[in-house]
């Protein structure tokens, strides 16, 4: 039977709920930050709205995330395999999960310096790396509801 | 990897993108609702674009690539239960979807009009606007519509 047609045990079902619904919220975020940002130019609300947006929607949308990837991975078994019988698209998934995770981290710290330098009205470049990582952060976490949803491998 | 599970892969890249526009329309009403000026309510224009690209993605994406694969996958059928569930929320959440982008774009309307007529100070009448209550339910209704379709879509019940 193909991957595709698999019916999960029914105490799967929260968890992945919950990982999935992180997921959507973290992108969500990164999305709206990005377009904020992108559309700013230099207008200080929108920059404000794009670095905002991605520190109180996908900040807390990677936590529980990450929360629920930990839930389901625990719940599936995963713990207890070998890591040389980890599934590639697992693989690709956690890592970039938690290196995003870092990468995000990074990204509100350079955005929030940019946005007080912002407010004593000093440049914007700060808030353009900003946009640059989120973007970043956004087509990574793409590839890894690919990765997640198709289960290469 | 297969084609089905590309079509698989598309299908669920597709409920992201819609989830991601409603996200980025929860922002906007959130900010929205403290904008009184033409200029401000105008400067949301473009990143609600971007919202727009990413719901209308998503509700096509969503269908297409799900109704492929109700048809293609040998234990599904479009009658099953929770398939026909899935396609009743869509068409409804489809329904909600319009009518609040209707009830949102009244702020915009009155913005450029007040902009043509040379008023760009703080305006109640676009605040009101802003602050749509009839908006604000619909969007909440989408957001719960949408919400149980991801229910559906994990739990399966009856498959």
């Amino acid at each position: 039977m193909s991957v595709l047609a698999v019916v999960r045990p029914d105490d799967w079902n929260f968890p992945l709920f919950v990982h999935v619904l992180g997921a959507m919220i973290l992108v969500g975020g990164l999305l709206t930050g990005a377009a904020a940002l992108a559309f700013a130019k230099n207008d200080a609300k929108l920059l404000r709205l794009g670095f905002w947006a991605l520190m109180l929607v996908s900040f807390p949308g990677w936590i529980i995330m990450r929360l629920g990837a930990q839930w389901i991975y625990t719940r599936e078994g995963w713990d207890d395999v070998p890591s040389s019988l980890i599934p590639n698209w697992l693989d690709i998934g956690a890592l970039i999960a938690d290196a995003g995770g870092l990468v995000l981290v990074i990204t509100l710290i350079i955005g929030g310096i940019g946005v007080r330098r912002l407010e004593a009205g000093k440049s914007s470049a700060l808030l353009k790396a900003t946009l640059v990582l989120s973007v970043v952060l956004l087509a990574a976490y793409v590839v890894a509801v690919w990765a997640m949803a198709g289960k290469p491998n | 990897m297969g084609f089905k599970e590309w079509m698989l892969a598309f299908h669920v890249l597709s409920a992201f993108s819609l989830v991601a526009g409603m996200t980025l329309f929860w922002v906007l009403i959130v900010v929205g609702r403290r904008v009184d000026t033409p200029a401000g309510t105008l400067r949301l224009g473009p990143v609600s674009k971007v919202g727009n690209a990413a719901v209308g993605v998503g509700m096509g994406g969503t269908i297409i690539f799900g109704v492929y694969l109700a048809f293609a996958v040998d234990s599904y059928a479009i009658w099953d239960g929770w398939i026909l569930a899935a396609l009743v929320l869509w068409v409804v959440g489809g329904g909600l979807g319009r009518q609040t982008g209707e009830a949102f774009l009244e702020g915009p309307r009155k913005a450029m009009e007040l902009e043509k007529a040379g008023q760009t100070g703080p305006n109640s009448d676009l605040l009101a606007l802003n602050q749509t209550s009839k908006g604000l339910v619909l969007h909440a209704a989408t957001s719960l519509v949408v919400v149980l379709l991801l229910i559906d879509m994990i739990w399966k019940p009856g498959a």
